[in-house]
């Protein structure tokens, strides 16, 4: 590497560090996140799912970062998509990290996956989603009355018919649980 | 009389309040009938089922249609501020409700206004409100469960979503997240954990750990926090002190998923149903 490569990496990786060159687009529900993720991250572009800075924080929220510099391109992406952020700010605090720890439980005849405060149980044999616990966002016993009785395959993903955090979560274990069952 | 506050998985589901009853698995308030699945239908049949058995009247339901987009909440919210404080409730939970901080203290300010205070219980989303809104203490009893532990224990998590992972990872023992969940004032008066093993704590002491029988399988079935919060709902309105409920319906809860048989895939409606020969056994 030559030495002004050097100085521009060194520069990219301390202004990454700092946010500096990250902004953040505020939804108005977590579902839209959800689908601005997904609209997103199929389009190629680097974003990640974070929680919001302590000054917009209402309750049950996650913001989008991505590259400020791309902020035009990417909107644009969303627009086409029909998708409107309610705000987009620079990066200005540290953002909160979601939870990336999976907790397994084996029962032998069941195995369960634990993200957060989430749950999910599928019958190895069937693959049937037979129960989902924890959580306490209203659409939690919406997404079980959705999904437990069907295979991993055939139910909706909470990624979905998800809506707040707790279904996020959810979506998380059920991506965890198809890795661990794919064959 | 005792008031229970939550959300039905239902986005049609009207602003329903009056007095809860249980037939044929199905809650029923002012002619609707819902199907017992989890979340605040499972508190409410556990605590209707609690009650008949130790001789009270049903409890209070304040309900709403909310799959999680928030508005039934809200509107709920919003009905609450208005009337709240015109009430007479000697025990008021809170459940499953889109957590919002704003107007969580205008419920609480609502509650200022009634001329006894109830015993203030808050479980699932309206917990996570409360922890976040920095009045915790308010509150006499949280009831969550190991990760939602964890949440508490985390000074800097909005949500159990945001936890951090020193802090959430299995080798922590209760006994350490309930000290650090009281060190930065993130506890109510009174914790009932529900886990592997249940544990009743306040600020001083853990003043019991529940750990048998022992069902693995009640940790994967959805539900089973909230019967827990119905059964010590239903056993504070009738007159028991928080700590001493609270390790009464560790126990019962724990009793009645027994009896249930349960495998991960059991039902929380199986266990409700074992409600009254467990409470029989742990209070009789």
């Amino acid at each position: 590497m030559s030495f002004f490569g050097f100085l521009k990496s060194k520069k990219a990786k301390k202004s990454s560090e700092t946010g500096n060159d990250r902004g953040i687009f505020v939804f108005e529900h977590t579902s839209e996140v959800i689908r601005a993720e997904s609209v997103l991250k199929t389009s190629g572009w680097k974003i990640r799912v974070m929680g919001p800075p302590p000054e917009i924080r209402s309750g049950c929220d996650l913001v989008i970062e991505f590259p400020l510099i791309e902020e035009l391109n990417i909107v644009r992406t969303l627009w086409v998509a029909g998708i409107s952020p309610r705000k987009v700010m620079p990066v200005s605090n540290t953002l909160l990290q979601p939870v990336d720890l999976f907790q397994i439980k084996d029962f032998g005849q069941y195995l369960m996956v634990r993200a957060a405060n989430m749950k999910l149980t599928v019958e190895k044999k069937t693959l049937t989603i037979v129960n989902i616990s924890g959580g306490g966002c209203p659409d939690v016993p919406y997404l079980a009355q959705e999904m437990v009785g069907k295979t991993l395959t055939k139910a909706p993903s909470p990624r979905e018919i998800g809506h707040t955090l707790c279904g996020y979560a959810l979506q998380l274990a059920y991506e965890e649980m198809k890795r661990k069952c794919s064959p | 009389m005792l008031a229970i506050v939550g959300t039905i998985p239902d986005q049609n589901f009207p602003l329903t309040t009056g007095k809860v009853t249980l037939k044929d698995n199905k809650i029923c308030i002012r002619g609707k009938h819902i199907h017992v699945n989890r979340g605040t239908p499972a508190l409410l049949a556990a605590a209707v089922k609690t009650a008949e058995a130790l001789g009270q009247s049903e409890p209070f339901g304040y309900l709403i249609g909310d799959i999680g987009l928030g508005e039934g909440s809200r509107k709920l919210y919003e009905y609450l501020t208005g009337n709240l404080g015109q009430s007479d409730f000697s025990v008021l939970t809170f459940h499953y409700l889109q957590p919002d901080v704003d107007w969580h203290n205008r419920v609480l300010f609502a509650i200022e206004e009634m001329t006894k205070q109830p015993v203030l219980i808050a479980d699932a989303g309206f917990m996570y409100a409360a922890k976040m809104s920095g009045q915790s203490a308010v509150y006499d009893l949280f009831t969550p469960d190991i990760g939602e532990l964890a949440f508490l224990a985390d000074e800097a998590a909005p949500h159990p979503f945001y936890t951090r992972g020193f802090i959430l990872q299995d080798e922590n023992p209760a006994s350490d997240l309930i000290a650090r969940a009281y060190k930065y004032k993130n506890a109510a008066q009174y914790l009932l954990v529900k886990g592997k093993e249940d544990c009743v704590a306040n600020r001083q002491n853990i003043l019991a750990t529940i750990n048998t029988p022992i069902d693995d399988a009640m940790e994967a079935i959805g539900g089973t926090g909230d019967t827990l919060t119905g059964i010590v709902t239903a056993l504070i309105g009738s007159g028991m002190e928080i700590g001493d409920a609270a390790i009464a319906a560790a126990k019962i809860n724990r009793l009645a998923g027994h009896y249930a048989r349960p495998t991960p895939a059991t039902q929380v409606i199986e266990i409700i149903h074992q409600i009254p020969g467990a409470l029989q056994e742990i209070l009789l």
